[in-house]
């Protein structure tokens, strides 16, 4: 892949967080760094432990393939590999490939002289998995708690999961998570459609400027949230829907066994009409 | 004024978001659970210390009282008007009066149903509806071995020391239907209530468990996809299922995920073994309704009755009262042959 012609002028040494000068360089296109190493490693044997665990298992199906945590009674200790123990090898391999990429977009940011918000951004979907497989086993107690690596037995999780609270959409934090995914694809579709709308006409019409993006939303509601105002509500929600995720989940279980529409009955016992 | 306003709300929000945080229901590690079913599919049953010592209170057992020996002469040549026990020896006769006495009517004594000049009158409503307990306790016990197995039941199973169980249903509890409006289509639904688990689904579900159907059918689901047949259940039924199985749910403890794999809740090959003795459980209880309880009415009082004029009922709660076995899985009836009850070997 040849270098784009302007590129060279920000390749420049330094910004690194771990590892000096050792991993301060490029291959093609891509900065590798210490981060971007840990990177390819956790991955390179995360992805075998996912073919080992395949080849073990029962199906090469691609949607029917299954490597299930340990069951409960392992409590948070090792657990035979075949019984969840590759299950617990790649959800370190994929902790660490998360974080690695995450720092390693970090230090691409210092290198640039930018702030964090891509790193920061993608650490809050960090967050939201290592709440399901390490913060909220933790806290029950067994890694068994975790969803299994499957692209069906995933979705089972998911459903049993809601089903252990009888109706999982009175959970007021998936409530908010659910209306955050809502509001950013609703955000995102009418941003984008701005842009091009503005920025894309078709051949033989000028472009517009940003002023006219700006008054067509002060034409069609009032206000306009301006050209950064938009991609720091994009963050917010994207980031919040994540967030919520991760609360919803958290507190199913730890903190809330019974089924969750009877935690409305705060509602209901209000001493204005209990 | 706009300080005002802006005060109250402040204050209003935060009385609201007090209210949220700090409602009954909130626990903390540690959780207790038991697995079931394949590692990571997640059919988990999850609990608290609190909550199970909470449980097993609530079903510490009635004091032991042992069955008298089956020899001497019969309880029916020793004592007049006796029509359901009467194979049984006088002795197993007075120690079973002892402890249904126990289970019962621990306050009140034998007089609760007993003329006290006459044992054998039965002026006593009270005397009527418990000869007919006996025998719905027998048809348990020996034609339900698919719902009580070997365990079994006995009075204190629903009765825990009540003349009347802690939990059993009426028609028309709850917030009465609207004569007129839009509200008179609500179909029960929009009010929260413990059967159906303070959801918005139909507030008094059990109705399929006094049906005059002969098998309580309530699967709703279809086998396959785009149902072409207008006729099959509505969104309503879906609904009105959904509220008897949170109901269920409710009154067994236990969570969807102890008889459903929720991905495909119809299916039994899918489901955990604890869904048959349900669904057989589901058959006993409109059974019991139907041919027991329903029949009552025309023996008790007029404040025994519900709103609409029908006997107290029995539904999973009756005698489950929170716990996936009731007593726990503790075998009264095997101590009493008389009940049905299958004996210890």
């Amino acid at each position: 892949m040849a270098m784009l012609n302007f590129e060279r002028r920000y390749r420049v040494r330094g910004g690194t967080l771990v590892g000096g000068d050792l991993f301060d360089f490029w291959v093609g296109p891509f900065y590798v760094g210490f981060f971007g190493v840990t990177t390819f490693i956790f991955t390179a044997v995360g992805v075998a432990m996912i073919v080992y665990g395949a080849a073990i298992g029962p199906t090469w199906d691609p949607w029917a393939i299954n490597i299930a945590p340990p069951d409960l009674k392992y409590g948070l200790g090792f657990a035979p590999l075949k019984q969840g123990g590759l299950w617990q090898i790649i959800t370190i391999c994929a902790s660490g490939a998360f974080i690695s990429w995450a720092l390693r977009q970090a230090e691409i940011a210092r290198k640039l002289g930018m702030g964090y918000h891509v790193p920061i951004a993608f650490g809050f979907a960090i967050f939201a998995y290592l709440t399901l497989v390490l913060f909220r086993p933790l806290l029950l107690g067994a890694w068994g708690y975790g969803f299994p690596y499957g692209i069906m037995s995933h979705l089972d999780w998911v459903s049993n999961t809601g089903y252990q609270y009888l109706h999982f959409h009175y959970n007021p934090a998936h409530m908010i998570a659910i209306s955050f995914f809502f509001t950013n694809a609703l955000a995102l579709a009418m941003h984008g459609g701005l842009i091009l709308s503005a920025a894309n006409p078709p051949k033989g019409k000028p472009v517009r400027e940003t002023e006219y993006e700006d008054t067509f939303f002060r034409d069609a509601i009032g206000y306009s949230i301006g050209t950064l105002g938009i991609h720091r509500l994009g963050m917010f929600l994207a980031v919040s829907a994540a967030f919520w995720s991760a609360m919803c989940i958290i507190l199913s279980g730890p903190f809330w066994t019974q089924g969750w529409p009877e935690w409305w009955n705060w509602w209901l016992n209000l001493p204005i009409w209990r | 004024m706009k300080i005002v306003a802006a005060l109250f709300g402040v204050v209003i929000a935060t009385l609201l978001t007090v209210a949220m945080l700090f409602t009954a229901g909130w626990v903390h590690p540690p959780i207790l659970s038991t697995q079931a079913g394949f590692r990571g599919l997640a059919l988990n049953q999850l609990t608290t210390p609190a909550a199970k010592a909470k449980l097993e209170l609530a079903n510490a057992l009635p004091a032991a009282i042992e069955e008298g020996p089956p020899d001497g002469p019969k309880a029916s040549e020793v004592y007049q008007n006796v029509q359901v026990l009467k194979d049984l020896s006088a002795v197993q006769f007075n120690t079973l009066m002892a402890a249904i006495t126990t289970w019962v009517a621990p306050d009140q004594g034998c007089n609760y149903c007993h003329n006290p000049d006459n044992l054998a009158d039965d002026g006593k409503y009270t005397k009527k509806v418990a000869r007919r307990m006996i025998q719905m306790v027998q048809h348990v016990n020996t034609d339900y071995k698919a719902h009580v197995a070997n365990t079994g039941v006995v009075c204190w199973t629903c009765h825990r020391g009540n003349p009347i169980p802690k939990y059993t249903w009426t028609n028309g509890e709850g917030y009465p239907q609207a004569t007129g409006g839009f509200a008179t289509t609500n179909r029960g639904m929009g009010h929260p209530s413990w059967a159906n688990g303070s959801t918005a689904l139909l507030q008094d579900p059990y109705g399929p468990l006094d049906s005059q159907a002969s098998v309580v059918n309530v699967r709703v689901q279809p086998t396959r996809a785009l149902p072409l047949n207008s006729n099959g259940p509505s969104y309503q039924d879906a609904e009105n299922t959904y509220s008897l199985m949170i109901a269920m749910s409710k009154g067994l403890g236990v969570n969807c995920t102890f008889c459903h794999n929720s991905r495909a809740f119809w299916s039994w090959e899918e489901s955990l073994p604890q869904r048959v003795t349900a669904w057989h459980g589901m058959q006993m209880a409109r059974d019991l309704n139907v041919s027991y309880l329903d029949p009552l009415k025309d023996l008790l009082p007029a404040e025994r009755l519900g709103k609409l004029g029908d006997a107290p009922k029995a539904n999973c709660m009756t005698c489950h009262q929170g716990a996936n076995k009731p007593l726990l899985g503790v075998s009264l009836a095997k101590d009493w042959p008389a009940l049905g009850g299958t004996a210890a070997k």
